[in-house]
């Protein structure tokens, strides 16, 4: 790509920006970093200025993603990355590089957006908490390593941000590490995500060692032009890769950390869990969907999965969580933990959309998960903050008339979610649905609506419950409105789930996608400029609300039929209702529901005592034949030696003269052979 | 090996006079004695030098002897020095009387 | 018939050994004196052999020099320092039978050495003084003048050593 050419074309359609796209997405990249590093060595004391400082920073980080968003979205501006060697190994050369396109651009958007309303949010939120300032050190972090793995050009860099998020994520999840359980669950997350992240790693190590680069741009080139590059790990390697999504994005079967990580501060769960850690495996796989475009081949020990490609695997999964959370989240009594099974389907319903061959849609939902997902959760913050840190909605009720704007916003939030027309969670679910539909996964469709009626069935469910009704306990008739710095964001952040959709986003997305690589996708709509759209939007807003209704009925229909029915027996069962009647319906069946179908239980029965076992073994080795046998036989060979040389050492002259007469004789004798 | 003394005769005394100095320093007790078997050993190679130097037709053997007389005798005076100073502190001149050496 | 020069060698080389066997190991008399004075009569052998070989000069300064000065100098200290207790301590046969041992091997692996050696060139050289002289004052000026250096320094080190009181 010519980078010279994309200059141009960005200078001449923003001519206020003189400076370099690329520039730009370093400045982004390291804002965050910036701050981060000015709280901890600045002023560190300092509640106000820490909160200043990654506030301004984050801010300023999205201003300017505004910016290369909007240069980036006028007409074909091409794929900038600016690389510089970073580290040079025998054949592996790495570069820092960053990748400034549609899809970087719109993710720094969500990225930087969330990230500034959550800090802003925080400041109502943690108000008074004695480590207020490493809050934001932490949010800071996390934000800097989110916006790396969202620039990456190459796997390494990507993988090294990815393993930034990690860390900097337990440093969130366990926040509050006084508490026992917040420590464990970081120390959960954490785990869990480095078990993807191995898969993660050795995909990349097959990718380079197969292709010899791990550039996006050259690897996609290269793969373009010889599909059967990968030969036959081709496959495997995309599940590998696969993998370290399914650890960030919390896949069935290492779903189990993202539950547990809600003992996280709130604004925690809002920015890991909706917009950010957990959207990276998404996007990742997004940003290498080249990698799954090539001929499925497997190796000769895996031949039995025939004809099944990488995409059909992760599919599969993608729709297993997806239908898993949602049972799960119907019998959930934590008002954060339903909204972490939920988060969980929705993760699973981009996968799925991946794994059906539409990244666009993915990322479209992805993009308006992430707005009203964190307005979910900084809403859900707001009600706990509200009800002295009472979580249980059994407990809660008659919010509505004491909190009137948190309740618009979670309804919203809520409605978005389930997907009501016009809202824009219904054109991203749409997307997804089409394009399991377009693409020949009709079991998947049927699944997607599926788990539309429920996820529809339990948000009313938590809203009719927390919401409406009476208060069931002295906390929640006490609860009293947010403040003002944690209702102002869930007012904007109520904005981009409204209308998010009105823009052209999921054309806009297609056509990032499906250009390039000359595919036709199924939508076959007609590309619509985004520049010359949005002096348009209002002139065609008929024809986007309707887009879907006319263009693809069936699962526009069938997605708001689920809605329909869900919201039926939502308000049938839970209007007015003072205890959940689903257990008397369903028996053991919500038994298991509500304790998760006891995956952990089956996790700690089966890879605790394996674990152990391990454990115990490394340890034998440690103690005998390290520490045994390397220690301690290395210092008491030398203390031996040491010993048998102290006898020599008398202090008289002759008998050192004779052992020096003696290595002269060894050594003449040698010398003469 | 003829009769008629050749360079190896020469150097066969040299090795056996060297050998003597050294059984000297390794078997006597007085440092004095051991000061004049090191003196021996000097000699022997000496007597090398010299008998290279006659069988090679070139006088540097010799130049090197010349030195190594003039630095056994600089040697001589110091080594001695050291000595009666040693035994001035210890009232010894023995070697198993100084094993300050020892751990 | 061999020559005069042959059993001079012979001669020489016989006495400088016994010489010196009695100086390092004399059965009789372990009094360093004696050791001293067959230390002298060895360095005169050894002169003999010097001048066999040509070494006129060296010869002469063996004489003077070792037999002289330095000789002198081990009775002057032997007489110094009083030496009686020596003669009443025991042999150590352990040490004495290690050291024969080393010597003999030491002794055993040089001569093998010396006899592999190739014969060389029998051309005569004349170690008289003026030869040596200009090869010493020519080739070899700067290791002669640096040698008289080492002198000076040996002596201020003498004088320093055998002050009594040590600073």
């Amino acid at each position: 790509m010519d980078v010279h050419a994309a200059h141009n074309a960005v200078t001449a359609a923003a001519p206020a920006f003189s400076s370099r796209p690329e520039d730009i997405a370093w400045f982004i990249l390291l804002l965050p970093l910036l701050a981060a590093a000015g709280i901890t060595l600045i002023v560190r004391r300092s509640n106000f200025l820490a909160a200043t400082f990654s506030i301004a920073a984050t801010v300023t980080a999205f201003v300017l993603s505004f910016v290369l968003f909007l240069m980036f979205g006028v007409g074909d501006a091409a794929a900038v990355t600016s690389p510089f060697a970073w580290l040079h190994a025998g054949e592996l050369a790495v570069n820092l590089g960053v990748t400034v396109d549609k899809l970087s651009t719109l993710m720094l958007l969500v990225v930087t957006g969330v990230s500034a309303l959550v800090q802003v949010y925080s400041v109502g939120y943690m108000h008074g908490d004695r480590s207020f300032p490493r809050f934001f050190i932490g949010l800071s972090l996390f934000t800097f390593s989110m916006l790396g793995i969202v620039l990456a050009d190459n796997f390494v860099m990507m993988f090294l941000f990815w393993e930034l998020v990690g860390v900097s994520s337990w440093l969130l999840i366990g926040f509050w590490y006084e508490k026992e359980s917040a420590a464990d669950a970081a120390k959960k997350a954490f785990l869990t995500n480095r078990l993807g992240d191995f898969g993660f790693l050795l995909g990349i190590i097959i990718i380079w060692a197969a292709a010899g680069t791990v550039n996006f741009a050259e690897l996609s080139q290269k793969l373009g032009a010889h599909p059967d590059l990968l030969g036959s790990l081709a496959s495997v390697a995309g599940l590998l890769v696969f993998m370290g999504a399914m650890g960030k994005s919390a896949q069935f079967p290492l779903h189990v950390w993202l539950p547990d990580a809600m003992e996280g501060p709130t604004p925690v769960s809002a920015l890991i869990h909706a917009a950010t850690m957990v959207a990276a495996g998404v996007y990742m796989l997004c940003r290498v969907f080249f990698l799954y475009q090539v001929e499925t081949a497997w190796p000769a020990a895996l031949a039995f999965f025939g004809s099944i490609s990488a995409l059909d695997i992760i599919g599969g999964i993608g729709a297993f969580t997806a239908l898993l959370a949602a049972l799960m989240a119907i019998q959930q009594n934590d008002i954060k933990r339903i909204l972490a099974y939920s988060t969980l389907s929705q993760l699973g319903y981009m996968v799925m959309a991946v794994g059906c061959g539409g990244p666009d849609a993915a990322m479209y939902h992805l993009t308006t998960h992430a707005g009203f997902k964190a307005l979910l959760f900084l809403g859900a913050g707001s009600v706990i903050h509200a009800c002295h840190h009472e979580q249980d909605i059994w407990k809660m009720g008659g919010l509505r008339k004491l909190m009137p704007k948190t309740f618009l916003t979670f309804a919203l939030g809520t409605a978005a979610l389930a997907g009501l027309p016009p809202l824009s969670g219904f054109y991203s679910k749409d997307a997804v649905l089409l394009a399991a539909l377009d693409n020949g996964h009709p079991v998947l469709f049927g699944l997607g609506v599926l788990i539309a009626a429920m996820t529809t069935f339990y948000m009313l469910r938590l809203v009719l419950v927390a919401f409406l009704g009476s208060g069931r306990s002295e906390a929640a008739g006490h609860a009293h409105e947010s403040p003002g710095a944690m209702t102002w964001p869930l007012v904007i952040l109520a904005v981009p789930s409204v209308m998010l959709a009105w823009v052209p986003l999921g054309d806009y997305l297609t056509h990032h996608f499906f250009t390039d690589h000359g595919h036709v996708h199924g939508h076959g709509s007609e590309v619509i400029s985004f520049g010359a759209t949005i002096s348009a939007a209002f002139g065609l807003v008929n024809h986007i609300l309707f887009e879907p209704f006319n263009h693809a009925p069936l699962p526009a229909f069938l997605g708001t039929g689920a809605l329909i029915i869900g919201a039926w027996i939502a308000v049938t069962l839970y209007w007015n209702a003072e205890r959940d009647p689903l257990p008397k319906l369903l028996g053991s069946f919500a038994r298991g529901m509500r304790n998760r179908f006891y995956f952990d239980e089956i996790y700690e029965a089966i890879f605790i005592p394996l674990h152990d076992l391990v454990a115990r073994l490394a340890d034998w080795f440690d103690r005998w034949v390290v520490g045994g046998l390397a220690v301690r036989g290395a210092h008491g060979s030398t203390e031996l030696l040491g010993r048998a040389l102290r006898i020599v050492q008398s202090g008289n002259l002759q008998t050192y003269t004779f052992f020096f007469v003696a290595g002269v004789a060894l050594v003449v004798l040698i010398a003469l052979k | 090996m003829s009769l008629t003394p050749g360079l190896h005769h020469f150097l066969v005394v040299s090795a056996l006079l060297f050998s003597l100095g050294l059984l000297g320093v390794l078997a006597r007790r007085n440092l004095l004695v051991i000061y004049m078997g090191l003196e021996l050993m000097l000699n022997a190679a000496n007597l090398a030098l010299v008998a290279f130097s006659r069988f090679n037709a070139n006088l540097n053997g010799q130049v090197m002897v010349f030195f190594i007389i003039t630095v056994a005798a600089a040697e001589v005076a110091v080594g001695l020095a050291l000595i009666v100073a040693l035994y001035r502190k210890r009232q010894s001149a023995h070697v198993e009387d100084l094993t300050s050496l020892k751990l | 018939m061999p020559a005069l020069t042959d059993l001079l060698f012979y001669g020489f080389a016989g006495l400088a050994l016994l010489f010196g066997f009695l100086c390092v190991a004399n059965p009789l008399s372990r009094n360093p004196v004696t050791s001293a004075m067959f230390l002298v009569l060895t360095i005169c052998s050894l002169a003999g052999l010097f001048v066999l070989l040509n070494a006129f000069f060296l010869a002469a300064v063996q004489v003077l020099v070792y037999a002289g000065a330095v000789m002198v100098l081990f009775l002057f200290v032997i007489m110094l320092l009083d030496l009686k207790e020596e003669e009443r301590r025991k042999l150590n046969k352990v040490a004495l039978g290690a050291g024969t041992v080393a010597v003999a091997v030491i002794a055993g692996i040089l001569i093998r050495a010396v006899t592999s050696a190739k014969p060389a060139a029998d051309k005569l050289v004349e170690g008289t003084t003026k030869p040596l002289g200009r090869i010493l004052f020519t080739e070899y000026l700067l290791p002669f003048e640096i040698l008289s250096l080492l002198l000076l320094v040996a002596m201020v080190g003498v004088i320093l050593l055998s002050k009594k009181e040590l600073k």
